[in-house]
């Protein structure tokens, strides 16, 4: 499989970029790791007249502190997510997800932000991300703008990024303490989530005090498991109150129907691995 | 080299090949490249059913770089008909198969144009340019709709979808009694019907063929398992004469049966090559592969188990519907009968009925794969087995063991009439139970049931045979093959004493040069290093019948040993010329010929050296040591083996763990143990995924929804257990090597080892099957009372390329 023909360009700042994608229109893409584009284009299921590769704009890449946050730009590949020290003590929740992304390979030329544009809703990143309540920095002609997680990912493969922006970096509250899993069931270690739960939670004395609950996979885009969060709040950390809190997993999801799991399947997937996701991190 | 160095036979070598193929650093036919070579791409139908109504080429012929563009119209006189090789039955019909479609599609996948480029890329880019009109017909995707009174047809002027009918009866034939009688007389009944999913072969390197017609022999590149039948298969198919033909297998990475084809791409690369007089190269890719290179299994199996109530067997009745696709390629119609003599498996059956209605849909053609209707009549008998077992409260070990060919029952005749000729069935099963644990683990078993963990443990057994070395030649002319089951093979000697060994057998990634090597080191007693074996090329080694059906070291290492022989012989006279003594006064150890009670000896290496200067041989004989043989088992070889899982099915989700995996293998002798234990890691892990992972998936369209390996999924080293083999060696008597074969042995009896697993695991919730593969849902609605199908064909792929949307997305 051969791409159709396209023009490429490489700048080496946000400013090219931004300017690059305003200049070639439409039918622009931007590529970063290619994990998800180089096969769309192969397949001839996308043909784009130009691609932006972002992968030459060092400012795009890296982790750093910056107060209560940590900011991880947008061509930081899975591989330094999973390495990397600050993300491993201020976002535990994000490196068991990374953890799971694909294979060694894919990882090493997978970026975090690429996989969060692409926001395919089997994608292991999209949840943490939103359980986090992490906001996304985007660059366009006008300059810059941030977006909620809740209010980026707005559809199937499709998010509110506009078609002049680029997302720069992702700023990610700390949740220094946290407890933290990432529930992944898929059939095979390679393959894409059938549903995942992404769970960080803040244990006091016993009691849970606070949670977040993401789920992958079950509608079209990331979804917060409120009414999950909203019973574990307050409750004691016991594996009865987690498995009736669990019990709302499904509520307000709309997943859809596969050869690996039809809607009543993953409903109940959810409810399973929420409990097992927020047992795994009350015990972390 | 003296006698007592360590044999080679049996030696744990680390293969020759390894180092040139795992670093890709050699000749696949991909990495080939000839001067003036063009490239070829092809169209293929998006729909699985259809009229051709128009194809306008005219934009792509004038597409940057294309040098020609030909529709099936335009070389249909050319190209001729796909040749099927065993019509299975006097009365068997067949479609025409033209290589490129000419009026109607009947897959989807199926070629219908090709372009002709410069570049790959222009080549590919052209395709787009090629505007062509259907008109749709309907589909034929279900085997019990496709042979229904009113069923829509795929080929009209066949009338029918049914293409052979194909019966083995034990009373007809005189090896057996009358099933009907014993199912009507017995105790216990045990009838199910079972599904051999679709499956891909998908094989490693990609299919690739490269043509150049421009010297005296046409040379033909293949990425192929059977360069001698397809030099033959494509003088027969295009009319290009058989010495005009010269076909070369290089380094081939894979085929599991899916190189065993004579392909359409090959047919129009040699056709297009030869019109334009220009060499042409095609690399197909993944998705390509996946689509239109041929697909395995695809049976609905209906099955009748007669037993008494103390468990022993009375009878079995098969009754198959077996899915051919839309046209017979070289040995589809064949593959479910090769099944048809392993259903009985190591159980003394008295009666015994199958039979095949081999069925035409509109869906890639199936044909060879791993096992080849061994794993189908395996998996079916051994499910049937364990069925039993649970119907009567009994141990499922123990209960075959009831039924089993005794140790000291050899040579057995079965109820197929086959003759198997050795084994040990006790000695591989006791072996299997003590590495396995198997009292422990249904002491587990039976804690973890009586707890209600939400973790359940199955346990599943699987003693299989099959039969190997493909063939004896009288045996496939009885069953309407279209060839024999010899294989050949030569020695030359050099003057320098290193030794070329010429194999009519193919390897593809199996270990041939490394084995053969080992065997004709330890025969001729010259060291392993010595020897360099030829093949893959019809000019170097230009006799063979290639590889497959288990078939290289039974029958082709077979021939090597027998030219061995030759030479020994013919070198045994010049010895005796040379030491002045009677050849009978010679005996010959570890490369050298001595005359008995003396000191005197010279090497064979010296007497090809000698040979080769020709200065002073013997009166009539001539000045070559080189010698070749033919050789045709007489029988099979019935390797044979236990094999138990283990499996962990969380109830909670239905998700399948292999918990411990043990084979014990019965090979026969063992040329190199590290060649068969990479083959049975390697058929574990095709037979575990079909049990749990692998399959093929058309939409109500017939689009094949499985389409890469997002959606397809292969299981990595990762969702494998730690393999714990082991092996009893029951020397083979039909061969003097003693070998009996090892390439399908772990595909073949995985596959029910595992799924009985499942079942065992679930039986306590009424369940007593899950149709392959058992995915988590599966597995999850059974448990809770639902169909065992759950998610069957029509299921959408899920996430995946499968689901990203035409326009690639928001990335």
């Amino acid at each position: 499989m051969i791409p159709a023909a396209f023009d490429y360009t490489a700048p080496s700042t946000v400013e090219d970029a931004v300017r690059a994608l305003a200049e070639s229109g439409e039918d622009a893409k931007v590529i970063a790791g290619g994990q998800s584009l180089i096969p769309v284009l192969r397949m001839r299921l996308a043909a784009p007249t130009t691609l932006v590769d972002i992968g030459r704009v060092p400012e795009l890449r890296g982790i750093r502190d910056d107060g209560d946050e940590l900011v991880i730009g947008a061509t930081t590949t899975h591989y330094e997510v999973q390495r990397d020290p600050l993300v491993r003590v201020h976002a535990p929740l994000l490196r068991a997800a990374t953890d799971t992304v694909a294979d060694p390979q894919v990882r090493h030329r997978g970026t975090f932000g690429g996989a969060l544009v692409h926001a395919d809703p089997a994608g292991d990143l999209l949840a943490p991300t939103l359980a986090l309540d992490a906001e996304l920095v985007l660059h366009g002609p006008a300059g810059r703008r941030t977006v909620a997680a809740a209010d980026f990912f707005t559809d199937y493969f499709t998010t509110a990024l506009r078609q002049d922006e680029l997302l720069v970096a992702v700023r990610i509250p700390k949740h220094t303490g946290w407890g933290a899993h990432y529930e992944k069931f898929s059939r095979v270690a390679q393959a894409w989530s059938i549903v995942a739960v992404a769970v960080a939670v803040r244990v006091e004395g016993g009691v849970i005090a606070e949670a977040r609950v993401a789920l992958t996979n079950m509608s079209a885009v990331p979804v917060r498991a409120d009414a999950v969060e909203r019973a574990l709040v307050g409750s004691p950390a016991t594996a009865e109150s987690i498995k009736a809190a669990a019990a709302h997993a499904a509520e307000g999801t709309s997943p859809t129907a596969d050869g690996d799991a039809d809607v009543a399947y993953r409903q109940h997937l959810a409810r399973v691995l929420t409990s097992r996701a927020v047992t795994a991190a009350v015990g972390a | 080299m003296t006698a007592t160095i360590e044999p080679e036979v049996g030696r744990a070598r680390p293969r020759k090949e390894d180092a040139r193929l795992v670093t890709g650093r050699t000749r696949w036919t991909d990495n080939l490249t000839v001067p003036g070579l063009l490239h070829l791409a092809f169209l293929r139908s998006p729909v699985a059913h259809a009229k051709i109504t128009s194809i306008d080429v005219e934009a792509a012929r004038r597409a940057p770089g294309v040098v020609a563009v030909f529709t099936g119209r335009d070389i249909a006189d050319a190209q001729g008909s796909l040749p099927c090789a065993w019509p299975v039955t006097a009365d068997q019909v067949a479609p025409a198969a033209p290589s490129l479609a000419v009026d109607q599609v009947n897959f989807a996948g199926e070629a219908v144009a090709v372009v002709v480029a410069r570049g790959k890329a222009e080549a590919h880019d052209a395709l787009e340019a090629i505007d062509v009109d259907y008109d749709e017909l309907p589909v034929v995707l279900d085997l019990r709709a496709a042979i229904a009174e009113d069923a829509d047809v795929v080929h009209p002027d066949l009338g029918t979808n049914r293409s052979a009918h194909w019966v083995f009866d034990s009373a007809e034939a005189g090896t057996g009694g009358d099933v009907e009688q014993a199912i009507a007389e017995a105790e216990v009944l045990i009838e199910r019907t079972y599904r051999q999913q679709r499956l891909i072969p998908a094989f490693m390197e990609p299919r690739s063929v490269l043509v150049d017609p421009t010297g005296e022999q046409t040379t033909v590149w293949s990425a192929t398992q059977i360069p001698h039948i397809l030099r033959l298969m494509l003088a027969l198919t295009t009319g290009v004469p058989e010495h005009k033909l010269r076909v070369i297998a290089p380094d081939v990475g894979g085929g599991f049966g899916g190189k065993l084809q004579v392909t359409p791409e090959e047919v129009v690369a040699l056709v297009v090559a030869t019109r334009l007089g220009k060499p042409v190269k095609w690399t197909e890719s993944r998705s390509e592969s996946l689509l239109s290179a041929h697909h395995g299994r695809d049976q609905l199996q209906r099955l009748t188990l007669a037993a008494r109530r103390d468990g022993t067997v009375t009878g079995l009745k098969v009754d198959l519907l077996a899915d051919m696709g839309a046209y017979l390629r070289l040995v589809t119609p064949g593959v479910p009968i090769l099944g048809a003599f392993m259903f009985n498996a190591i159980y003394k059956f008295p009666a015994y009925r199958f039979a095949c209605t081999n069925v035409f849909t509109t869906k890639t053609p199936t044909d060879a794969y791993r096992g080849a209707g061994r794993p189908e009549a395996t998996f079916a008998i051994e499910r049937l087995m364990d069925e039993l077992a649970a119907e009567l409260g009994r141990d499922p070990i123990e209960l075959r063991e009831q039924n089993w060919i005794k140790h000291d029952e050899f040579p057995f005749t079965t109820v197929c009439g086959l003759e198997y000729d050795s084994g040990n069935y006790e000695a591989a099963t006791a072996r299997a139970k003590e590495l396995f644990g198997y009292d422990e683990l249904r002491a587990e078993q039976r804690e973890r049931r009586d707890r209600g963990d939400s973790v359940q443990l199955g346990i599943g057994t699987s003693t299989f045979t099959e039969m190997c070395g493909l063939a004896p030649s009288r045996v496939l002319g009885s069953l309407s093959y279209g060839a024999g089951g010899w294989e050949h093979a030569a020695i030359r000697m050099l003057p320098s004493g290193k030794v070329e060994v010429v194999t009519g057998s193919s390897a593809h990634g199996q270990g041939h040069e490394t084995a053969w090597s080992q065997i004709v080191a330890d025969q001729l007693g010259v060291p392993f290093e010595d020897v360099e074996v030829l093949h893959g090329d019809t000019q170097s080694s230009p006799k063979g019948l290639d590889t497959y059906g288990s078939r290289s070291l039974t029958v082709g290492a077979m021939a090597v040993l027998k030219a061995g022989e030759k030479v020994i012989r013919k070198a045994r006279r010049v010895a005796a010329h040379m030491m002045e003594c009677a050849e009978d006064d010679l005996e010959f150890t570890g490369g050298r010929f001595t005359v008995r009670g003396t000191e005197r000896s010279t090497g064979i290496t010296e007497v090809a050296l000698a040979v080769f200067a020709a200065h002073d041989l013997p009166d009539g004989v001539e000045p070559s040591l080189d010698s070749a043989a033919t050789f045709d088992p007489d029988n099979f070889s019935f390797p044979h083996g236990t094999h138990l899982c283990a499996v962990e099915v969380d109830t909670e989700t239905g998700f399948v763990k292999i918990r411990k995996y043990v084979c014990v293998d019965d090979v026969g002798v063992v040329v190199n143990p590290v060649i068969v234990e990479g083959q049975v890691h390697g058929g574990l892990a095709q037979g575990i995924a079909q049990a749990l992972y692998e399959e093929a998936v058309h939409d109500e369209s017939g689009t094949l929804t499985t389409g890469t390996f997002a959606d397809y999924l292969l299981p990595s080293a990762v969702d494998l257990p730690h393999f714990d083999t082991d092996r009893t060696e029951t020397p083979s008597t039909t061969n003097q090597l003693g070998v009996k074969g090892v390439g399908e042995a772990g595909t073949i009896a995985s596959t029910p080892a595992v799924v009985n697993a499942v079942v065992d695991a679930v039986r306590h919730f009424g369940v007593d099957d899950i149709q392959m593969p058992c995915t988590p849902m599966r597995v999850w609605t059974a448990i809770n009372g639902g169909p065992t199908d759950a998610g069957g064909p029509g299921g959408e792929a899920g996430g995946g390329l499968g689901s990203i949307d035409s326009t690639g997305g928001a990335l």
